[in-house]
């Protein structure tokens, strides 16, 4: 029963998003308008958390269960890569209002169209494998 | 018998959780996993079930061992139960309703989206198999879906890889990422949705 424990992980993750709303199109549409701090704050408590965490790790060079030293790789540098799949993946978060993790939670809350969203979001990361070569990267 | 602390630790963590509680808790689950030995990021889940259904294939960008990803599948199977869980057994006070503020209320009557009894609900009803036959409602939720997967694949990640794991690392291409994702999402929201509703 060794990988049980990453469904234990989303569990996790998925009572934390739909508990603070972050699963919610209404939040996301107010986040957008600069209207409320909640999505703000998640986001923002997670990252100064994860810095503080981050920094723990290196500097007690912590190591994972496997026993290696825990080492977070560098991603590799560029501007219009990050900038525009970033625009586009934006544009689905505010049109749909829910990003890839919102949707899994939302399937098992018995929004069962999100099943839509996941093909078309299958089909999508299918269509950029097809034309990565001609992508700006 | 269900102690009764059991009971009210579960209508405690019942309530809707405020920033501060659901920030720190993301924070945690990508600790837990970096000590497990894998990067938190949802997305990549989207590549991984294309290659598990036969585009390994088809293209080499899908040419990756998906048994080695299935930690994460797991984790996005486990986010199905809780969100099962949550939506069952954890309803709040005032039931599965999204506290938007009045200024958010104001704003989305002003393109035509209201609400019965003033309180929105977490997913808007023209999210719905009812709407899927309409343009609008395939619009959005189709159209969201594929511009989310082809987006997050071409960024390289999504919220749970850049704007948590990427910021935590201070990363700066997951903060372009980032400034992107909110670009993208205001010009959705300010200047597209408007003709949509």
């Amino acid at each position: 029963m060794r990988m049980s424990r990453y469904i234990f992980v989303g569990i996790l993750l998925g009572i934390t998003l739909y508990k603070s709303e972050a699963v919610s199109w209404f939040r996301i549409y107010e986040m957008f308008h600069f209207q409320s701090f909640q999505l703000y704050g998640i986001i923002g408590s997670a990252v100064v958390a994860g810095i503080l965490i981050v920094r723990l790790i290196k500097k007690r060079h912590m190591h994972n269960i496997e026993g290696q030293e825990i080492v977070i790789k560098d991603k590799a540098m560029s501007v219009p890569r990050y900038l525009i799949g970033g625009f586009i993946f934006g544009m689905g978060w505010g049109l749909a209002g829910a990003c890839p993790a919102p949707m899994f939670i939302l399937l098992g809350s018995g929004v069962t169209v999100f099943i839509v969203y996941l093909v078309a979001a299958m089909t999508g990361t299918f269509l950029y494998g097809k034309l990565r070569k001609r992508l700006p990267h | 018998m269900v102690p009764q602390f059991l009971i009210d630790f579960r209508d405690w963590i019942s309530q809707p959780w405020p920033w501060y509680a659901a920030g720190p808790m993301l924070a945690l689950i990508m600790f837990i996993l970096l000590w497990f030995g894998h990067e938190f990021g949802i997305s990549d889940n989207f590549r991984l079930m294309c290659a598990a259904d036969g585009a390994d294939e088809m293209n080499e960008f899908f040419k990756i061992n998906w048994q080695a990803g299935e930690w994460n599948l797991l984790v996005a199977l486990g986010a199905v139960f809780g969100g099962y869980i949550a939506s069952h057994y954890l309803v709040g006070p005032d039931g599965d309703v999204a506290h938007i503020s009045d200024s958010t209320i104001e704003s989305l009557r002003q393109i035509g989206i209201q609400f019965d009894n003033g309180k929105a609900p977490l997913v808007p009803d023209f999210i719905s198999w009812e709407n899927i036959f309409s343009w609008q409602g395939l619009l959005i939720i189709a159209g969201g879906g594929f511009l989310v997967g082809f987006g997050a694949r071409y960024a390289g990640g999504c919220t749970s890889g850049h704007a948590i794991s990427g910021l935590s690392a201070l990363q700066l291409p997951s903060l372009i990422a980032v400034v992107g994702f909110f670009l993208g999402g205001l010009f959705m929201t300010y200047i597209l949705l408007p003709l949509i509703f």
